[in-house]
C-alpha cells in the first residue's frame, strides 16, 4: 500500500487486494478478490445470488471481518486506519432498514452525527431536496412508501458526504418510474464527484449507469471491465437480411456455421461478434459474397446482444 | 474521541424515551408508588422500626435499586438490541466511530434515563416517607456506579439476545430475583443464620447495603465490600464488551 502523502489523485479510491472471507461453518463467501475502483466512475457489480456481492461491500464498509486480505480506502487501509476510511464511504443496504419511528430529518441528522460530522441543517436540507425528500421531512419513517424509505437510506448515507457511495440494490423492489429518478439522482450525484459502486440484478442497470462492470460468481472476480469494451468483446450481434428472392438452401460458399436461413428461406441470418468485425470476416466479406452468389436482399437490421445476454453466457461458461 | 457519533446516539436514544415517556418514566414511578402504599403505608405500619428507621424509609433506597437495576438492564439491552433487530444496526457498524463512542452513546444514555428515574422515584418517596440522606455523595455515587454498571450488562445482554424473549429473560429471571432476595425489603440480620450466609454470595445484597448506608448509615455488609462489588461488576462488565468488540461477536460475522 502506498504511503498516504504519496498518494496521488489518478491512485484508485478503492483497492481491494487478495481479499477472503470464509464464514463460520466454512462457506467461502469471497476467494481472492483483486479489484481496483477508479475515482469518480459508476462501478457495476454484477452476480448472481449468493455470488459475494454484499459480503464484499460488507467488508469494504465494515460490516464484515475479512479472513484475508486488506482494503484501502482512499490511501487508508479499512481496518488499520478505519475512521478516515469509512467517513470517506457512504452506504446504502439491500434491505430497508430504518427506524420505523423517526422523522425523515431526524433520522438523516442522525446519520451526520454518527459519521463524526458537526450538524449542518443546510446540507441536510439539500440533500432532502435533491432526493425529492423536502416535503416528507416531518413524516416518520413508517408512513412513508417502499420508495420513499429507499430514498431516505440514500439520504442518510449522503449526509455526511461520503466520497465514495455503495448502493446495494438500490432499485430492488421499485417501480419502473421511481427506478429511472433513482438513476437521475446517481448521475447528478456522480457529477458532483462521488465514486458509485453499485450492485444489481437489474442488468438494464448497469447497462444504463455503469462505466465499468465487474462480474462476480461464486466468490471470485470473474471479470472486470468498461462496459463498452465489454460489449463490444463479447456481444455478439446479429444481421438479418430479408431476402428478394427466397433460397431453399445455403450455396456451398455461404455453408459456414455463422449463416443460417430463417423466416422459410426468406431471411439470412448472420450472427457475429467484435473480434470478427475486427479481424476483417465481418459484414463486407460477406455482402461481398453475397453479390459474387447473386443473392440480393430488399432490407436488413441488426441486433446486438444485451449485457444480461452476455452476462448470462459469463456465468453459465464458468459454472 | 470525536464526541459528534456520541452525541448522536445519546440523543437519539433519549428522543425514544421522551417518546415513550409512559412506558419509560411513568409507568416505573406509578409501579413504585404503588409499593409504597401497599408495603411502606399498609404492611409497614404494622413492622417496627429496623436500626431505628421506619420500615416504610428502609425500604426506600431498596426500591430505588429495584428500579434502578431492571430499568438499566432494560433501557439498555433494547437500545442496542432494536437495531439489530431492525437491521440498522448497519449504520453503527459502518461509521467512522470507536467502540468506547458506540458504548458512551448507548450506555451513557440508558444510564442518564436510569438515574433519572431514580431520583424522581427519590423524589416521589418523599411524599410519603420521612427521608434523610446521610451521605448524599456516596448516594449519587452509588447511584451513578449503579445505573452504569448494570447499564453495560444491559448493552452485553441486547448484543447477546436473538429474540425479543432473550431480552426480557436476564432481567425478569435473574435481576427482579436477586434484587427482592436481596435485601430490599428487609434487613439480612432478620434471616436465619443459614440464609444469611446464602444471601451473601447475591451480589445485589451488597449494592442495596451500600446504597441504604448513604441514606441511613447503616448497612448488612461492610461499605468497602459494597464499593469492591460494584467495582467488580462495572469491570467484568466492560471487559466482556472489550471482548464482543474485539472478536465481533453476535455483531459482525
Amino acid at each position: 500500500m502506498p504511503e498516504r502523502e504519496e498518494y496521488a489523485l489518478n491512485d484508485p479510491i478503492i483497492a481491494i487486494n487478495g481479499l477472503n472471507k470464509t464464514y463460520q461453518g466454512g462457506f467461502q463467501a469471497l476467494t481472492r478478490v483483486d479489484l481496483t475502483i477508479q475515482r469518480g466512475e459508476i462501478f457495476a457489480l454484477l452476480g448472481p445470488n449468493g455470488a459475494g456481492k454484499t459480503t464484499l461491500i460488507s467488508v469494504v464498509c465494515g460490516l464484515v471481518n475479512p479472513t484475508q486480505g486488506e482494503v484501502v480506502i482512499d490511501g487508508f487501509d479499512s481496518v488499520r486506519d478505519y475512521r478516515q476510511a469509512r467517513e470517506r464511504i457512504g452506504l446504502v443496504p439491500q434491505e430497508l432498514t430504518n427506524e420505523a419511528f423517526e422523522t425523515v430529518w431526524n433520522t438523516v441528522s442522525f446519520s451526520r452525527g454518527l459519521f463524526g460530522k458537526a450538524p449542518d441543517p443546510a446540507h441536510i436540507e439539500k440533500v432532502l431536496k435533491s432526493l425529492a425528500l423536502w416535503d416528507k421531512r416531518d413524516n416518520r419513517l413508517m408512513t412513508l412508501s417502499g420508495g420513499m424509505k429507499r430514498r431516505v437510506l440514500i439520504a442518510k448515507a449522503l449526509s455526511h458526504e461520503p466520497r465514495i457511495l455503495f448502493l446495494d440494490e438500490p432499485t430492488a423492489g421499485v417501480d419502473v418510474e421511481l427506478r429511472r429518478d433513482m438513476w437521475e439522482v446517481v448521475r447528478g450525484l456522480r457529477e458532483s464527484g462521488v465514486t458509485i459502486i453499485l450492485t444489481t440484478h437489474y442488468i438494464e442497470e448497469a447497462e444504463e449507469m455503469a462505466d465499468r462492470i465487474g462480474v462476480i460468481n461464486r466468490g471470485e472476480i470473474v471479470l472486470v471491465e468498461e462496459k463498452a469494451a465489454l460489449m463490444q468483446k463479447l456481444g455478439s450481434k446479429q444481421l438479418t437480411l430479408q431476402l428478394q428472392t427466397p433460397l431453399d438452401e445455403l450455396p456451398g460458399a455461404l455453408q459456414v456455421e455463422a449463416l443460417s436461413l430463417a423466416a422459410d428461406g426468406h431471411e439470412l441470418v448472420y450472427t457475429y461478434d467484435g473480434r470478427q468485425a475486427e479481424e476483417g470476416h465481418g459484414i463486407p466479406a460477406l455482402l461481398a459474397t453475397l453479390e459474387r452468389e447473386g443473392i440480393t436482399f430488399q432490407d436488413l437490421h441488426t441486433r446486438q446482444s444485451s449485457l444480461e445476454d452476455i452476462f448470462v453466457d459469463l456465468v453459465k461458461e464458468r459454472a | 474521541m470525536n464526541l459528534y457519533p456520541v452525541r448522536a446516539i445519546y440523543m437519539a436514544e433519549m428522543a425514544r424515551t421522551r417518546r415513550t415517556m409512559l412506558q419509560s418514566i411513568v409507568s416505573p414511578v406509578i409501579s413504585t408508588s404503588l409499593y409504597f402504599v401497599v408495603f411502606g403505608a399498609a404492611i409497614g405500619s404494622r413492622i417496627s422500626e429496623i436500626g431505628g428507621v421506619s420500615y416504610g424509609a428502609f425500604i426506600v433506597p431498596g426500591l430505588i435499586m429495584l428500579m434502578l437495576l431492571t430499568q438499566s438492564v432494560s433501557n439498555a439491552s433494547f437500545g442496542i438490541f432494536f437495531p439489530k433487530f431492525s437491521g440498522s444496526i448497519y449504520e453503527i457498524l459502518s461509521a467512522p466511530i470507536s467502540y468506547l463512542e458506540v458504548v458512551i452513546g448507548y450506555v451513557g444514555a440508558a444510564a442518564s434515563k436510569s438515574i433519572l428515574l431514580g431520583l424522581i422515584i427519590l423524589a416521589t418517596s418523599s411524599f410519603f416517607v420521612p427521608l434523610e440522606i446521610a451521605h448524599p455523595f456516596w448516594m449519587l455515587t452509588f447511584l451513578v456506579l449503579t445505573a452504569v454498571t448494570f447499564s453495560l450488562l444491559g448493552f452485553i445482554i441486547g448484543i447477546w439476545a436473538d429474540g425479543f424473549d432473550k431480552l426480557q429473560l436476564v432481567p425478569l429471571l435473574v435481576i427482579t430475583p436477586l434484587t427482592f432476595l436481596g435485601g430490599s425489603f428487609y434487613s439480612i440480620d432478620m434471616l436465619p443464620p443459614f440464609w444469611q450466609n446464602v444471601t451473601l454470595a447475591n451480589p445485589v445484597v451488597y449494592l442495596v447495603s451500600g446504597f441504604r448506608w448513604s441514606f441511613y448509615g447503616i448497612s448488612d455488609v461492610s461499605i468497602v465490600a459494597s464499593v469492591a462489588m460494584i467495582s467488580l461488576f462495572l469491570i467484568a462488565s466492560l471487559a466482556t464488551i472489550a471482548w464482543i468488540f474485539r472478536t465481533g461477536y453476535r455483531l459482525k460475522p
